[in-house]
């Protein structure tokens, strides 16, 4: 490291019961240092930052600061304040803003004396259009939070910190919800803020990100630092392998041959409701053995998409064709057609958290003969069926009889693909598999889905991750604002821009 | 019918409604600030009740108003202390433990009643708030006897939603109250504390809500009786979602609710013999339903309302 050091993590190490989440962990962070954290879910990450904010007490090593002048000390260890006294922030993955607020109220909380008859917003108003302007996140100030598009939203959580004047920015995976312009353009202006000395960790799983945006990266694995190297001597196989600690490739898609058309929307619009963005005018055909990819940001209509194949909510208009017949689809018939169903929200809509994985295994088919019996379940043929498909599937957990709640993200997600595809669906509605995966376990859906296309199944994939779209699909559509258009495109920047609902660079900023 | 017409252009009306509506006036604001932070407090019903009892028995053993106010508030904002170490920090279900303190509370103030005077049969009766007599204003035809031949707790409740709209919508503090009522975790990562946030709104609240009670027997009545409360409490957990959590909309509730009650006694004096009179006496309660159907359907409730928050969990 050549640069002067501002933040130093020396041996950090947390135990969680049996677990050692955090293994002697070193981190050194240099002033205008971009530093991208890497590794799988459950590699320590988030424990290693919540021992840096104070939120966990490490058990063993410290935290050194050095300021302005160079001085060096150490953090206070558990507590959240001196991490902000410190002029540390960090941007959460999961937003931490409250949408009843303004956006000037957003960024001020916490910064104002409570028991002031009168609030003297302009200083702050000033101070904070200023920031604005010189890192060129420019979000409307009295706007509600509720009202933000996610990229607003986003700039905002970064714009408080920046508030506060931090010296260290820990931004956790940030461009998860954004387009790639949008992406872009925060990119460009942390990039701006980082040469004018703000030091920045930068934490994501988007391999291709941090290769153009870091300095540096370092790579956690089981807990433990697996490697660390400059990001112009990386590259992606290096790191996948630091990461996982194998060699490990990607799935690849060979040419597929698509047959009949399985499923064929025309025409179909939907109304808008409960945290639901209309369809309007939606059509496509779904054809036996090919991967359609539906690309855009989340909350441009692919909830209702999703909800009208899963027979959750009925068109206004327009049909809907399975296998070359009109139908109306609703849970039960979506089902019997053929639909098999890979829900956004895995843990709300996938699973039922309180039953049991070898329950969870057979909610689909609760009266198929192989699971129950005269209205009774056979409780030994479902633990047999689900030790089984567990094997097969490579479901990983406390076991078959534990709470489906108690498994990780991508062994729920291991166990939805198992229930899905264990039938054998013709079509298959697959919305946001890989969202919060890690690279294994995210490899592993592709790799089903993969399989179920050459088997001759028709997949709809929905994903906010373009790459994933680029890499899995046999055609693109690009869904904005309840509109769904194909392209033949595969430039990564065009597809952006019609994500965006714009023609091209030229359009309305 | 004319009859009925007649009865909005009478003075005693209005005069009526506003005196109803004050101790509900009370109840919303503090119902308001604790479910703005986030806590619905049911025990609202029970702390009117004590507030009532601990007011009137100040002034009854010799305290004067203002001092039997205060008692009241204060022994509102201990019950209110105790609701919310058990549903912030302790994370207990809100609905439990506000029905809980309600059974508390209400049995409590009755056995302190009955322990201080185990002998009475009528209750003894204090000297209350007068209507304050203000020169001039109150010789105001109309006007006058509305609103300057009130007492002076009616002109507290009309203060109190000043004060509370002033700090929800002019203060860093109330900003604040806002925010950990939508989403405490963005409280917590600005380096404010949750916890105190929210035990504080819920004790101020319930220190309001007592005011509510104390209203029932040191200006409206003069003696505390059982019963007196009389689901004044709920009215106002109805109420504060008609208001949208909003203050000046809280008390044009607390309005409408006073004054369906103000008509339906001049009713049955007018329609008495046509119509039984259980039937009026239903009829507040019933338009308050229906406003309540109309107007909270599209509410926008407090985000992380009933929604325990513990430290470093999503």
């Amino acid at each position: 490291m050549d640069k002067a050091p501002i933040l130093s993590l020396r041996g950090l190490t947390k135990r969680f019961g049996p677990v050692l989440a955090a293994d002697h962990i070193d981190l050194d962070l240099g002033r205008g240092e971009v530093l991208a954290l890497l590794g799988e879910n459950g590699a320590g990450k988030t424990t290693l930052m919540n021992m840096l904010f104070g939120q966990y007490l490490p058990d063993a090593g410290s935290v050194h600061l050095w300021d302005e002048a160079g001085r060096e000390r150490e953090l206070p260890q558990g507590q959240p304040q001196a991490a902000i006294d410190a002029r540390i922030g960090m941007v959460h993955q999961h937003f931490t803003l409250a949408e009843n607020l303004s956006v000037l109220d957003s960024v001020l909380l916490g910064t104002e004396p409570f028991w002031r008859p009168f609030r003297n917003r302009r200083p702050a108003r000033e101070k904070l259009l200023e920031l604005m302007e010189s890192s060129g996140l420019r979000v409307p100030l009295e706007a509600r939070i509720g009202d933000l598009s996610v990229g607003e939203r986003q700039r905002v959580e970064i714009l408080k910190a920046l508030y506060r004047d931090v010296r260290v920015l820990v931004l956790d995976e940030p461009t998860a919800v954004l387009t790639p312009q949008e992406a872009e353009s925060l990119f460009a202006a942390v990039r701006g803020m980082v040469d004018d000395g703000l030091s920045v960790i930068f934490i994501s799983h988007k391999l291709r990100e941090v290769l153009a945006f870091s300095d540096r990266i370092a790579v956690l694995r089981h807990g433990k630092k697996a490697g660390e190297m400059a990001t112009s001597e990386a590259d992606a196989e290096i790191i996948i392998r630091m990461m996982v600690g194998e060699d490990h490739s990607a799935p690849e898609r060979v040419a597929g041959k698509p047959g009949e058309v399985v499923l064929r929307l025309s025409g179909v619009s939907v109304a808008p409701g409960k945290e639901m963005r209309p369809l309007r005018e939606v059509g496509f055909t779904l054809r036996s053995g090919e991967i359609i990819g539906i690309a855009g940001v989340s909350g441009n209509g692919q909830t209702a998409l999703a909800r009208l194949l899963s027979g959750l909510i009925q068109p206004q208009s327009g049909t809907v064709e399975v296998a070359g017949q009109p139908r109306k689809l609703t849970p039960k018939t979506a089902l019997r057609a053929g639909i098999g169903r890979i829900p956004e929200d895995r843990h709300q809509d996938g699973v039922v958290g309180d039953l049991s994985v070898a329950e969870n295994l057979v909610l689909e088919r609760l009266d198929a003969p192989d699971v129950s019996k005269a209205g009774f379940l056979r409780q030994r043929a479902i633990a047999e069926h689900a030790r089984e498909l567990c094997r097969d599937y490579d479901v990983r957990g406390p076991g078959i009889e534990a709470e489906a709640k108690l498994l990780s993200g991508g062994n729920i997600q291991k166990l939805i693909l198992a229930r899905v595809l264990e039938n054998a669906p013709q079509i298959i509605l697959a919305n946001q598999p890989t969202r919060g995966l890690d690279f294994r376990a995210a490899a592993e859906v592709s790799r089903r889905l993969l399989e179920a296309r050459a088997r001759g199944a028709g997949v709809i994939l929905i994903s906010e991750d373009l790459d994933e779209v680029l890499s899995l699909a046999d055609r693109i559509f690009v869904m904005h604002d309840g509109h769904l258009r194909e392209t033949t495109s595969r430039d990564r920047a065009e597809i952006g821009y019609m994500m965006a609902g714009q023609t091209g660079p030229g359009a309305a900023a | 019918m004319m009859d009925i017409l007649n009865i909005f252009l009478t003075d005693s009306f209005w005069a009526a409604s506003l005196r109803i509506a004050s101790p509900l006036i009370f109840g919303v604001l503090g119902a308001l600030l604790c479910e703005r932070a986030g806590v619905l407090n049911l025990g609202i019903e029970g702390i009117f009740v004590v507030g009532a009892m601990t007011g009137w028995m100040a002034v009854w053993m010799g305290a004067g108003l203002w001092t039997g106010v205060l008692v009241a508030a204060l022994s509102g904002a201990l019950f209110g202390l105790f609701h919310a170490i058990l549903t912030v920090p302790l994370g207990l279900s809100q609905h439990v433990s506000g029905l809980g303190i309600t059974l508390f509370a209400t049995s409590l103030a009755s056995f302190t009643y009955r322990t201080a005077l185990p002998q009475v049969s009528s209750p003894p009766r204090i000297e209350p708030f007068r209507a304050l007599d203000i020169p001039v204003l109150s010789e105001l035809p109309f006007l006058g006897p509305v609103l300057f031949q009130q007492t002076a707790l009616t002109w507290l409740a009309l203060l109190m939603v000043g004060v509370v709209w002033w700090v929800m919508d002019r203060t860093a503090l109330g900003v604040a109250i806002k925010a950990v009522g939508d989403s405490p975790d963005a409280v917590n990562a600005q380096g404010l504390s949750v916890m105190k946030l929210r035990i504080g709104a819920v004790v101020a609240g319930s220190a309001l809500m007592a005011l509510g009670g104390a209203f029932l027997t040191m200006s409206a009545f003069d003696a505390f009786f059982f019963g007196m409360v009389n689901g004044r409490g709920w009215i106002c957990i109805a109420l504060v979602i008609f208001a949208s959590w909003r203050p000046g909309k809280a008390l044009l509730g607390a309005l409408l609710f006073g004054m369906f009650d103000a008509l339906q006694v001049r009713l049955q004096t007018e329609a008495g013999a046509l119509v039984p009179g259980q039937v009026f006496l239903m009829m507040p309660y019933i338009l308050s339903i229906i406003a309540l159907v109309v107007v909270a359907r599209k509410a926008e409730y407090p985000r992380a309302l009933l929604v325990p928050w513990r430290k470093g969990q999503r």
